[in-house]
């Protein structure tokens, strides 16, 4: 019997910018390997709600599970940044902006958390960096700077960074949108790869090709709340929402 | 120009110059110490620490410095501090600098990209391990043209303490012209020897500026 419990769980997820409700009580869950993408318009809260499953963004009211555990659980300031910081070493992040460490080498970007964090031997993270690196196509790289490579190959760095953390679950803040578009099939391709590897992954995105070939199931989200979800075929094809059909036709039509 | 003065002075000068030097180094010392942690404080979670960082510096940056000598100087006998006043004019002038100095510290953490917080953060390091390791790191290197310009601020503000008695290098310029009556040659002298030592001082600064931009 595999195990049925949701790698990721959020329940009523409710979130303010002052007065703005950016997240009106959004539920939803993500099996064990399952990838799913999150699509809607700018401004729709999805990269709200992918920050708030590790906790970048405080939710006002409802909860985040990660594998059983919950993520926004209360407790005092100490206990909870020891919580947090564990709970955060088992979900790795990919942002728009690919935000490498600019004062360290690849190799030191990819060694630093699993040294500092996991107290990992400075030969062991290393090695665990080339094996990461060899994965996103870029061992050759290993001791540059990232001032010195491409967008495409920031974000495969910045992959493979998350990666070395050996988490339970990839979050994808649109991590191809800062890219010029003959960089974009790059990032993908790892990101196929990854998919191929039964690697559960939320993928926040506005390219609609990539999302109906490599996710499970796509949520359609818009003002703060999911407006329709499903298999990507039937989403995609067969939209029951007018909401999703206008969105989906600009996305097509431009 | 009385050329044979010049001369008869220049030892003299130069050891006043000496004294200059060590109060500003005394100063610089403690006003980093003391910007460290009213930058900390300035940038802190809690809105009590944070307003003890503003309240100091708008204190010290509000106030002229000649007053904030004058104040530990003349004003803490009153207090039950008694300082000599080589010590109370470093003291005064290393609590005035660190506040400028603060803001020059924040600035740069400022200044560093809040996705490299984020990022850090996302990997599962605690704030001040992302501090240490991520922001400041990237920081430093944004503060040391802020922070030289303060110390060469600071370096010609040591001719403040000149009216506590200090016998630095403005004081001994006044000292010198109650007995010789030859201003010109006297303050020549010892702007020449001011600026000696700013010099000096932006060449260590031109330095820490490239050591850091290379690492990078």
């Amino acid at each position: 019997m595999t195990d049925v419990r949701p790698m990721i769980e959020v329940r009523g997820a409710r979130k303010f910018f002052g007065p703005l409700e950016v997240l009106k009580g959004i539920d939803f869950s993500v099996a064990r390997g399952q990838i799913v993408a999150v699509i809607g318009p700018s401004g729709s809260g999805k990269s709200t709600l992918l920050r708030s499953i590790n906790h970048l963004e405080t939710l006002d009211g409802g909860e985040v599970w990660l594998d059983g555990v919950q993520v926004n659980q209360t407790l005092a300031r100490r206990p909870f940044e020891r919580h947090i910081n564990s709970v955060r070493q088992q979900m790795g992040m990919v942002f728009q902006h690919f935000n490498l460490f600019p004062h360290l080498s690849v190799a030191e970007n990819i060694t630093i958390a699993p040294m500092k964090l996991k107290g990992m031997a400075k030969a062991d993270a290393r090695a665990l960096a080339l094996k990461m690196l060899d994965k996103v196509g870029l061992a050759d790289k290993i001791d540059a700077f990232p001032a010195r490579l491409s967008g495409g190959q920031k974000q495969r760095v910045a992959i493979a960074r998350a990666l070395a953390m050996q988490p339970k679950v990839m979050l994808f803040d649109e991590a191809t949108s800062a890219l010029d578009p003959e960089l974009v099939d790059e990032v993908n391709l790892v990101m196929k790869q990854l998919a191929a590897e039964h690697m559960t992954m939320v993928i926040v995105t506005h390219e609609m090709r990539f999302a109906a070939e490599v996710a499970d199931r796509v949520i359609f989200m818009a003002d703060g709340a999911v407006v329709e979800e499903g298999k990507p075929d039937d989403l995609f094809r067969n939209p029951v929402q007018e909401r999703t059909r206008s969105f989906l036709k600009k996305f097509l039509n431009g | 120009m009385d050329i044979a003065l010049i001369g008869r002075i220049i030892p003299v000068f130069v050891q006043a110059a000496w004294t200059t030097v060590q109060i500003s180094l005394l100063s610089l010392v403690l006003g980093l110490a003391v910007a460290a942690l009213i930058a900390g404080l300035r940038l802190s979670h809690l809105a009590v620490l944070r307003f003890i960082g503003a309240a100091y510096v708008s204190v010290f940056r509000g106030t002229p410095a000649l007053l904030q000598i004058f104040l530990l100087y003349f004003g803490g006998p009153q207090l039950g501090i008694q300082l000599e006043p080589f010590a109370a004019g470093a003291i005064a002038l290393g609590l005035n600098i660190g506040a400028y100095m603060a803001e020059s510290i924040r600035g740069g953490v400022l200044s560093v990209d809040r996705g490299q917080m984020e990022a850090a953060r996302s990997l599962g390091f605690g704030e001040g391990q992302s501090m240490r390791w991520i922001v400041l790191p990237q920081a430093a290197k944004l503060m040391i043209r802020p922070l030289g310009v303060n110390a060469v601020a600071l370096v010609k503000g040591t001719a403040l303490v000149a009216t506590i008695s200090v016998v630095e290098l403005t004081y001994t310029a006044q000292r010198f012209i109650g007995s010789t009556y030859k201003p010109f040659e006297i303050f020549a002298v010892t702007a020449v020897l001011y600026m000696i030592m700013v010099y000096g001082l932006t060449l260590v600064i031109d330095r820490l500026d490239r050591a850091y931009a290379e690492e990078a």
